[in-house]
C-alpha cells in the first residue's frame, strides 16, 4: 500500500488537573512541573443541555468536551462531521454499577444506566448536541484503542476524502472491576483530521500499515506526566500526544496488534522550506 | 466528497462491488445456515420461554442451546464464556475457520482484518463474576481475567482462534454494530490496508440486556410479532455470524452501505426516521442504484411500537410497492450488536436461494402502517429470484447502518 496523508487540523484534550491542550502539552514538554495536587475539575461540556448535563456520565462529559474544543479550534462545522469514538472499556464506573445492581437486584437497574452502559453512548450524545447526522461510530481494541480509531478515523478520512473527527477517552476502573482493568485517572482526546490542507491545518501525518518490528523506531515517553496517563486505557495515544505537544517531526510507530502497526511520519505544516 | 449542510445525505461516490466468499452462522435456529434457511422456509416462530436469567422475566429468547455444554479447546480454554462459546461454535459452522484459515495461507495473516461488531460482548462473564465476588471484593479467581473482562475480549478471542494479524477492531453501536462492520471492511479494502476481512457479530444472552431492555420497557412477554398491530416489544435472542470479504467481483457482492445517526435521543429513534434515510439514501448513492431496484428487504423490525411504525413509513416513503419485506427476529430474536450479520447473511441467502423470506409471529402488517406497507410487508415467504437485497440495523444512540448486497458474475 501507499501511505496515505492527512491533516490535523484540532486538537483538544481533557485530564482532571490538566484540563485542556495547552495545559497538556505544556507538562508533557516537562515545562511545568506535575502538579498532582491541583485541584481535579469537572469537564464542562457545555454544549449538552444543562438536563443532559446532569445526567450524563463523566466519559460523555469529558469525551464531548474534547470533541467540542477540537472541532472549534478546527473552524469546521461540527454539524455535518463524520465521527469515530474510541474507548478500551466504554464507562468502567457505569459498568461497575450495572454488574452490582444486576447482581442485587436485576429489576431494579435503571433505564438510564442501561443506555449509558452501550459503547456508543458518547457518540449518541454528541451527535444529539452536534445536531451531526453524519456517519458516526464507537471503537475497542483493548490495549490498542487509541490507535485503532486513528486508524479508522484515517481511513474514512482517506476513503471518502471527508473531515473526520476522532474522541478517545478512557476512565478508572472502580469496585470489584478494579480487581480485573487496569486502567487508571482519566484522559480524553480529540482530533479533527481532514484529507486536504486548510487554514487551520498545523500538522500533516503521512501513514501506513506496517510490521511491529519497527516499533524499536517508536519514542519513549519523556515525562512524569505522560507516564502518569499512560496507565489509562486510552494510554496508547500517548506517544502521538508527545510528539505533538514536542512541536518537531517524528516518526511514530502506534502498536494495532502483535504483528502490526501504524506508521506514521508527523510534521508540522506547513512544511519547514515549502 | 462534498457533504451538504443539514440533515441531506452527503454525495458519496460509488464503491466497487465487494466479494462476500464465505459465511458462517450459529443463532437461535441451529447451527449453521442450512437450519436457518429451514427455519425460513418454515417460518414457524422458533422462540421459547426464558428459564435463562437468575431472576424470572417473562418474555421469550432465541436461545442457542448447544452452548450451555460446548467447551472449548484446550489452547483457547482461558477465554471461556458463553459470548465465546457461541464465537467459536459460528467458526465451526459452515466450515467458516477453515475458510478464513485459507484465507490467511493465500495473503499472509497481516494481511487478514477482522471487524467484530457487538453491544455486550463478554459482559455475562462480569455478571457472573460480581454474582461470586472474592473474599477480597475483587472478582473470583476463575474469573480474574483482564482479557476477558472488556468489550474488545469476543473479537481478540477470534483473532486468537483463527490467526489473523491484520487490523483488528471491536465495533460497538449498540444494534447496528455488526452492520457497519461492513462499511469499515469496505474501506479497508478500498484503501488497500489488507486483502481480505472477517467480518461479524456475536452477542449472547445476559442479564444486562434482558434486564436493560425490560426496564427500558421494551421486553415483550410473547414472542415479538414484528409490526402486528399486536406487537408488545422485544424479544431478545443470542448469535455469532461471520463473512469472509475480498475485493470483487464474486457471486454475492456488498455493494452499498451506509451510516447515519439521527441526532435525536440516546434509546428513541428520530419521529420521521431520518437518520434512517440518510444511511439508505448513503447506502444507494454507493451502490449507484436507486431504492426501487431493491427487490428484498430484511427489516430491522425489533417488534416494539414506535420503531416498527417509523421503519414502516419509511419503506412506504421510500421504496417500490412490488418489494418485499420481511422482519425475521421472530424466528433468531433480536440478536443485538449480532443483528446485523444475521440479517445480512438472510439477505445472502436470499440472493443465494431465492427465498424471500416471511415475517414469523406476524400475520400481518398493522393497519395503522397503511396500505403501501402492508403491500410491501410479507408475513409469509416467496420463491422469486432477488437480484439486490437491503438490510436495515438501527440502535441506540440514534445509530443507523444500512447494507446492500447483489449478485455478480462469478
Amino acid at each position: 500500500m501507499r501511505p496515505r496523508r492527512l491533516f490535523i487540523d484540532g486538537i483538544a484534550s481533557w485530564t482532571p488537573t490538566l484540563p485542556d491542550w495547552p495545559t497538556l502539552a505544556q507538562a508533557l514538554r516537562n515545562e511545568v512541573p506535575p502538579a498532582p495536587d491541583a485541584a481535579p475539575q469537572r469537564p464542562s461540556a457545555d454544549l449538552l443541555a444543562p438536563n443532559e448535563r446532569r445526567r450524563a456520565p463523566e466519559s460523555v462529559l469529558m469525551a464531548l468536551q474534547v470533541a467540542q474544543q477540537a472541532v472549534v479550534a478546527s473552524g469546521q462545522d461540527m454539524a455535518v462531521l463524520a465521527n469515530v469514538f474510541a474507548s478500551a472499556h466504554g464507562d468502567l464506573p457505569i459498568t461497575d454499577a450495572l454488574c452490582r445492581t444486576l447482581a442485587e437486584n436485576p429489576l431494579a437497574l435503571s433505564p438510564t444506566r442501561f443506555h449509558h452502559s452501550v459503547h456508543n453512548a458518547a457518540s449518541g450524545y454528541w451527535a444529539m448536541a452536534s445536531h451531526s447526522m453524519a456517519a458516526s461510530t464507537a471503537l475497542s481494541a483493548f490495549k490498542h484503542s487509541f490507535a485503532a480509531g486513528l486508524l479508522e478515523a484515517a481511513s474514512q478520512c482517506a476513503a471518502d476524502e471527508q473531515v473526520v473527527l476522532l474522541v478517545a477517552y478512557d476512565t478508572q476502573a472502580t469496585g470489584p472491576l478494579a480487581s480485573v482493568n487496569s486502567s487508571r485517572g482519566l484522559l480524553a482526546l480529540a482530533l479533527v483530521l481532514a484529507p486536504a490542507p486548510g487554514p487551520a491545518s498545523h500538522w500533516v501525518l503521512d501513514w501506513r500499515l506496517g510490521q511491529s518490528a519497527a516499533l524499536a523506531a517508536s519514542a519513549p515517553l519523556r515525562s512524569e506526566t505522560a507516564l502518569r496517563l499512560s496507565q489509562n486505557a486510552s494510554g496508547d495515544s500517548l506517544p502521538l500526544l508527545q510528539a505533538l505537544a514536542e512541536g518537531q517531526p517524528a516518526n511514530l510507530s502506534l502498536p494495532l496488534g502483535p504483528a502490526l502497526c501504524m506508521n506514521a511520519r508527523l510534521q508540522p505544516w506547513p512544511l519547514a522550506g515549502a | 466528497m462534498k457533504r451538504v449542510a443539514g440533515t441531506l445525505a452527503p454525495q458519496v461516490a460509488t464503491i466497487a462491488p465487494v466479494a462476500v466468499v464465505t459465511k458462517g452462522l450459529v443463532c437461535g435456529t441451529g447451527i449453521g445456515l442450512a437450519a436457518l434457511q429451514t427455519a425460513l422456509e418454515r417460518g414457524e416462530p422458533a422462540l421459547q420461554a426464558n428459564h435463562f436469567s437468575t431472576t424470572p422475566l417473562p418474555t421469550h429468547i432465541g436461545r442457542i442451546a448447544a452452548l450451555d455444554d460446548l467447551r472449548l479447546p484446550a489452547h483457547l480454554a482461558a477465554w471461556d464464556c458463553r459470548a465465546t462459546r457461541a464465537a467459536w461454535l459460528g467458526l465451526q459452522a459452515d466450515g467458516f475457520g477453515a475458510a478464513a484459515q485459507a484465507a490467511i495461507q493465500r495473503h499472509g495473516a497481516t494481511r487478514v482484518g477482522l471487524v467484530l461488531g457487538t453491544s455486550a460482548s463478554t459482559i455475562g462473564a462480569s455478571e457472573l463474576a460480581y454474582r461470586s465476588l472474592a473474599p477480597d471484593g475483587g472478582f473470583p479467581a476463575d474469573l480474574r481475567s483482564e482479557t476477558l473482562n472488556t468489550l474488545h475480549a469476543v473479537t481478540a478471542f477470534v483473532q486468537q482462534a483463527l490467526g489473523v494479524q491484520g487490523p483488528c477492531v471491536t465495533v460497538s453501536t449498540a444494534c447496528s454494530s455488526s452492520a457497519k462492520a461492513f462499511a469499515q471492511a469496505e474501506r479497508w479494502l478500498r484503501l488497500e490496508l489488507v486483502d481480505a476481512v472477517v467480518v461479524g457479530g456475536v452477542d449472547v444472552l445476559c442479564e444486562s440486556v434482558l434486564f436493560g431492555f425490560q426496564a427500558l420497557g421494551l421486553v415483550s412477554p410473547l414472542p415479538c410479532q414484528p409490526f402486528a398491530a399486536s406487537r408488545q416489544g422485544i424479544s431478545v435472542g443470542e448469535a455469532a455470524g461471520f463473512a469472509l470479504l475480498q475485493r470483487g467481483p464474486g457471486a454475492l457482492q456488498l455493494i452499498g452501505h451506509g451510516e447515519a445517526n439521527d441526532a435525536h435521543h440516546m434509546s428513541s429513534p428520530h419521529p420521521q426516521g431520518l437518520g434512517a434515510e440518510r444511511a439508505l439514501d448513503e447506502a444507494l448513492a454507493r451502490a449507484g442504484i436507486a431504492a426501487s431496484e431493491v427487490d428484498y428487504l430484511n427489516l430491522h423490525g425489533t417488534a416494539t411500537p414506535q420503531n416498527d411504525a417509523i421503519e414502516a413509513a419509511l419503506v412506504a416513503r421510500r421504496y417500490a410497492p412490488a418489494l418485499h419485506a420481511s422482519a425475521t427476529k421472530g424466528l433468531t430474536g433480536h440478536t443485538m450488536g449480532a443483528a446485523g450479520i444475521v440479517e445480512a447473511l438472510i439477505c445472502l441467502q436470499a440472493l443465494e436461494t431465492g427465498l424471500r423470506s416471511g415475517s414469523a409471529g406476524s400475520p400481518a402488517a398493522d393497519p395503522a402502517m397503511g396500505p403501501l406497507f402492508a403491500q410491501q410487508f410479507k408475513p409469509e415467504a416467496v420463491r422469486a429470484p432477488v437480484s439486490v437485497a437491503a438490510s436495515h440495523s438501527f440502535g441506540f444512540g440514534g445509530n443507523n447502518g444500512v447494507l446492500l448486497f447483489g449478485r455478480g458474475p462469478a
